[in-house]
């Protein structure tokens, strides 16, 4: 499923400077594409106008071949899997039950849980490698625990895209690169996969796409190869950066630089 | 399956209650007396002690300890807020204005349904309020504003009651402050269709909304995310469990207690899950509100004692024990 934008404006009430300004960038089925920019760029607001929960000014956003809010809310759930940055639970709910809400959009008020829905949810729970404490209270997990747990609800609803705002954040090494393990596979099975991250370099590694925003507009758009250029990367997070080949995996590394190294003084 | 056993313990549970509510009472009746009222071969007195006072007021009871158990469980999934019961919206106190000023003018005794309209239009007017300033933005309904605003707007109504009762005679003051504290004593069966026609079907509507519910406990983006209209849904639950506990309060005070911790303990004992949640706090709310109307009746026959009394006296160590159990498990 394509996710589009074109010239998307977007602003928040009362500010002066627009949020987003211009953006134009496209993600293709079976495609990984990251969005980075340093914070307050906009990544958060191009995915919540991508998913219609803010409004556009101008320019268009386009969610398979029409607007987001002209989809109904049921609808886009039954296409796209979110995974929002937080969620502050107010009470105590189990592994399962979690996961269980990702069949939500298929139910109707007076309809249960089919076989089919508890197929998806058991799919989702092997898939994240949860299966193990589906019993559990989410209230108890580790970090990176709940945020399985937060991936396989938005794998249980069976989407043709998954979105998720900064999935690895505050991970430790094996559960981050589990986590983008699994989105890439997604995205090889056929998935649309739009991934927010300050990971420059796992980024470059695990996505098809790049796109680099800086204050609501793109800096730089395309191939890992493209988009990590030391010149744009300084500018863009307004640090002196080295970009090399990772010596192991062949993908371009960045290296913030001390600033006794970036004037190459000894 | 442990929320098939549990409602069928309520439910046995809410029946011995409501059977024990008819026989006994401040009167004594032996069980023939009640069995013959009931099947309308009775003297004249019994029939109007059994079908007229204490059949509506089991009812009655009943009817308001679901619905306010309900609405407390509706209100703490909305606001994201354990602390959330049905009076946080300042209902109580718009209800409460309401009745006091009935009782200090005396209009009180033009007719037994002025003190209930009037009370039940003070609660129309704080939740007119409150949902007015919380939808002020435009952008939809804030929540956090709803909370706010809720305990203003509440703060204030103490303020109104507590300017009419200083002006007031003392037997005025007793009186109000006796409906404050709720009771079921006024019982009758109009009080017990307004407290049903409200009630049941709000009840079974929010059921319908179970699943929103739950997605909305976690947060409004996530539940947009899973499918669900948040606004339409928010503004649906709190008009309905508001309206549950404006019909709750106007026929019986304020009886507090039963909508803030009867959801809690139905939740420790079977989960967050709104779809077994809701029934059941109906269900453990009716019963334990028409025992503990029972208590009030009976310990210091004929005196009653305040409801509320009894439902925190019962309530508070029943909570303390399974919380106590909770964090033990």
């Amino acid at each position: 499923m394509r996710l589009s934008t074109d010239r998307l404006v977007v602003r928040y009430s009362g500010a002066a400077r627009p949020a987003l300004d211009g953006v134009s960038f496209t993600v293709t089925p079976g495609s990984l594409c990251a969005v980075l920019g340093p914070n307050g760029s906009g990544k958060s607001t191009l995915l919540k106008a991508l998913l219609g929960i803010i409004p556009a000014e101008s320019g268009s956003i386009t969610v398979r071949n029409k607007p987001p809010r002209a989809w109904s809310r049921r609808d886009l759930a039954r296409m796209i899997g979110v995974v929002p940055q937080g969620e502050a639970l107010a009470f105590p709910l189990t592994v399962r039950e979690m996961v269980g809400m990702g069949r939500y959009p298929y139910l109707g008020p007076l309809h249960g849980e089919g076989q089919k829905d508890r197929e998806a949810v058991q799919r989702a729970l092997v898939q994240c490698d949860i299966e193990r404490f589906a019993s559990r209270d989410v209230t108890t997990l580790s970090g990176g625990e709940l945020q399985r747990v937060r991936i396989a609800r938005a794998l249980a609803q069976e989407p043709a895209a998954l979105v998720l705002d900064e999935p690895t954040t505050s991970l430790d090494i094996r559960h981050e690169m589990a986590i983008l393990e699994l989105l890439r596979a997604s995205a090889d099975a056929g998935m649309t996969v739009l991934v927010v991250t300050h990971g420059l370099d796992l980024a470059a590694r695990f996505a098809d796409r790049m796109l680099l925003l800086r204050e609501g507009r793109v800096v730089a758009q395309g191939p890992p190869g493209t988009v990590m250029d030391a010149p744009v990367l300084e500018d863009v997070y307004g640090w002196p950066v080295a970009v090399e080949p990772d010596p192991v995996t062949g993908s371009p590394r960045v290296t913030p630089l001390r600033s006794v190294e970036a004037t190459g003084a000894e | 399956m442990r929320r098939v056993g549990l409602s069928l313990a309520l439910v046995v549970l809410l029946a011995c209650s409501m059977v024990a509510s008819v026989r006994f009472g401040s009167v004594d009746l032996g069980t023939a007396d009640v069995l013959s009222a009931l099947t309308g071969v009775a003297p004249p007195w019994v029939r109007t002690i059994v079908v007229d006072l204490r059949l509506p007021r089991a009812l009655l009871g009943a009817l308001v300890g679901g619905g306010l158990a309900v609405a407390g469980a509706t209100f703490q999934a909305l606001l994201r807020n354990p602390l959330a019961e049905p009076y946080i919206l300042g209902i109580s106190g718009g209800a409460s204005v309401g009745a006091v000023l009935m009782l200090a003018t005396g209009i009180a005794g033009a007719g037994s349904w002025t003190l209930p309209l009037a009370a039940f239009l003070g609660a129309l007017l704080a939740i007119v309020l409150v949902f007015g300033v919380a939808t002020a933005s435009g952008r939809g309904m804030d929540v956090r504003v709803l909370l706010l605003a809720g305990v203003v707007v509440a703060a204030f109504f103490s303020a109104c009651i507590a300017l009419i009762l200083s002006v007031s005679e003392a037997r005025t003051v007793q009186s109000a402050v006796l409906w404050i504290m709720g009771s079921l004593a006024n019982a009758g069966w109009s009080n017990v269709i307004v407290a049903a026609v409200y009630t049941l079907p709000a009840t079974v509507l929010l059921i319908g909304l179970a699943r929103p519910l739950n997605l909305l406990a976690i947060g409004e983006e996530t539940a947009q995310y899973l499918g669900t209209d948040v606004e339409r849904v928010k503004r649906l639950a709190l008009g309905v469990a508001a309206l549950i506990t404006a019909a709750g309060v106007a026929v019986a005070g304020v009886i507090g207690f039963v909508g803030l911790v009867v959801p809690h303990a139905i939740r420790l004992l079977v989960g967050s899950d709104h779809r077994a949640l809701l029934p059941l706090s109906f269900l453990a709310g009716a019963a334990f509100l028409a025992l503990a109307d029972l208590v009030a009746k009976l310990v210091l026959a004929p005196t009653e004692i305040p409801i509320g009394v009894i439902t925190a006296f019962v309530g508070v160590p029943l909570f303390l024990v399974l919380l106590r159990r909770s964090l033990a498990a």
